[in-house]
This record gives structure tokens, C-alpha cells and sequence, in this order.
């Protein structure tokens, strides 16, 4: 039933693509209108936005703060590049928990296809995090085998 | 998005143990020969041709990263596989898979109700 990816495109991305049943400029809006996007960008279940900036044009700024409803919460802060309007959100942003992780780099791209649009998401920062802690090894080769290996309890 | 779900489910301080302990080769081959059984410190030392004090330093990060067991018997100290540190990756990608796709089945809800809208608005602009 999803119809969320996520993969690992060379060895710079980690690339999420979803489709959409609504055209590009629908979904262009609503990552780009503060009252839409506090309606959908919340994570896990009794998550809130109780303010969400977005200042639609090159250089403006981005700063989304949740809350958990139980005094906990982050935000994060962000500037857009460039925009290119139903198209590319190229943007830079970083959490603040509360010590500023590194700038993330990221475009979202959103592309008409049939009666829909495609999203590509591709995230340079979460691709740098996989291969410094090895999470990739662990997840693509290794973790897989072993798991393999305990389940049929045979090893060489 | 990815910090705030790795922040988000409290646990990754642990995980970023688990996947840097996953990231050594050698590590990666105790935990498959551990996958036949409890083994002993020595028993480990022979087929990677290492000295025992070798494989005792890549056990204690694996112990520390929550994947490995180590019971005292006498003077040796046997390990196994943590079955709960396995499971933890597991449920760890699991969630980030999750809540993303939460987050865009939302959107779906979103702009579904968004289409009509932009009809009414047009309208509008006619007068």
C-alpha cells in the first residue's frame, strides 16, 4: 500500500520519491503555505506545528517549530535558495535540538506525471550520516546476511 | 525531515552505536559466526587469526552497542547474539519509513481537499 521510496542513489543521496494524486502546483503549494504545510509535515501521531514560517522567495526564510502537546519540541530553521515555482524548492535547513545539526542541503522536485505529480526528494546530509556511522554497511550487506544467517541457523 | 525522526524516537543515541559497531568488517564476521551459537573469546581468535586481546577490544563495542551477551563461566566469559540490539535496526527504519509515509498520506488528505478550492476561487475572479 505505501507509496513511499527510499533509496540510495550513488553515494551522495538518500532518495525519497512518493507520488501524488493532485497536480504539481497543488503540491508545490502545500510545501510552500505555512497553513497548509501545519496541516501535514507532523511526523509520528500527537505531533503538532504550532508555528511554521515560510517565506516563499529566494533567500527567505524557513522556521518550523513542533511540539509533542507535552512541553517537548525542536524547530528548524532554513533559507530557500532558489525557487523554481511547481518545480524545485532547492533549500538549506538544520534542526535545532537545541544545538544546530550541519546544514542539510536538499531540492525537493515535483514532476507532472500522467494525472499526477512525482516527488523526488533527494537528502545529501542523511546519505553522510549512513556512511559515517556505517549504517549502510550495516543495513545493505551485512545486517541483511546475518539476519539470513540466523534465520536459517546455517554459517560457513 | 531525517534528524527530526532520528531525534524524534529518543532511542538513535544508542543506534548510532549500533550501526558504527556494524561498520567494521571483523565485527560484522563475529556477529555471523556468533549467529551459530554462544562461543567463547578463544573460540573466536582462531578463524580470524587475531590475538585474543584483538577480538576482545571489537567485543566490547559490540557489547556497548547493545548487540552481543557475555555471561562469566569460570574464567571465560562466552557471548551470544543480543537478539533485542538486532531487532532495534529493525524497528528503527521501521518508524522512519513510518512516519514519513504518514506524513504523506496527510498531504494526500490535504490536497485532495485543495482541488475544489482552486475551481471556487477562479470563479471569483470572473466577477
Amino acid at each position: 500500500m505505501s507509496k513511499l521510496t527510499l533509496k540510495t542513489e550513488g553515494d551522495r543521496y538518500v532518495v525519497v520519491t512518493r507520488r501524488f494524486a493532485a497536480s504539481p502546483e497543488a503540491v508545490y503549494r502545500a510545501h510552500m503555505e505555512p497553513a497548509l504545510i501545519q496541516k501535514w509535515m507532523l511526523g509520528p501521531d500527537g505531533w503538532t506545528m504550532p508555528v511554521c514560517t515560510n517565506e516563499a522567495r529566494v533567500g527567505g526564510k524557513i522556521r518550523y517549530e513542533w511540539s509533542n502537546g507535552q512541553g517537548g519540541g525542536f524547530y528548524l530553521t532554513g533559507e530557500f535558495v532558489k525557487l523554481e515555482p511547481l518545480h524545485r524548492i532547492p533549500h538549506v535547513e538544520r534542526m535545532h535540538l537545541p544545538d544546530a545539526t550541519p546544514d542539510n542541503h536538499i531540492e525537493t522536485r515535483f514532476e507532472k506525471d500522467g494525472t499526477g505529480t512525482l516527488m523526488t526528494l533527494p537528502d545529501g546530509a542523511t546519505r553522510e550520516a549512513m556512511l559515517k556511522t556505517g549504517m549502510e554497511h550495516g543495513m545493505e550487506a551485512s545486517y541483511a546476511q546475518l539476519e539470513k544467517l540466523v534465520g536459517a541457523g546455517v554459517i560457513q | 525531515m531525517y534528524y527530526l525522526y532520528n531525534r524524534l524516537f529518543g532511542y538513535m543515541a544508542n543506534l548510532d552505536a549500533t550501526f558504527s559497531a556494524l561498520a567494521d568488517p571483523t565485527r560484522r564476521a563475529i556477529l555471523a559466526r556468533l549467529a551459530l551459537g554462544e562461543t567463547t573469546v578463544m573460540e573466536l581468535a582462531e578463524p580470524f587469526e587475531m590475538t585474543q586481546p584483538a577480538i576482545s577490544r571489537h567485543l566490547k563495542v559490540l557489547e556497548d552497542a547493545g548487540l552481543i551477551l557475555r555471561r562469566v563461566e569460570g574464567t571465560k566469559r562466552p557471548c551470544r547474539l543480543a537478539p533485542d540490539g538486532i531487532a532495534s535496526i529493525d524497528k528503527y527504519l521501521a518508524r522512519l519509513r513510518e512516519a514519513l509515509a504518514a506524513n504523506y498520506d496527510r498531504l494526500d488528505g490535504v490536497l485532495a481537499a485543495m482541488e475544489p478550492k482552486k475551481r471556487t476561487a477562479k470563479r471569483k475572479d470572473k466577477r
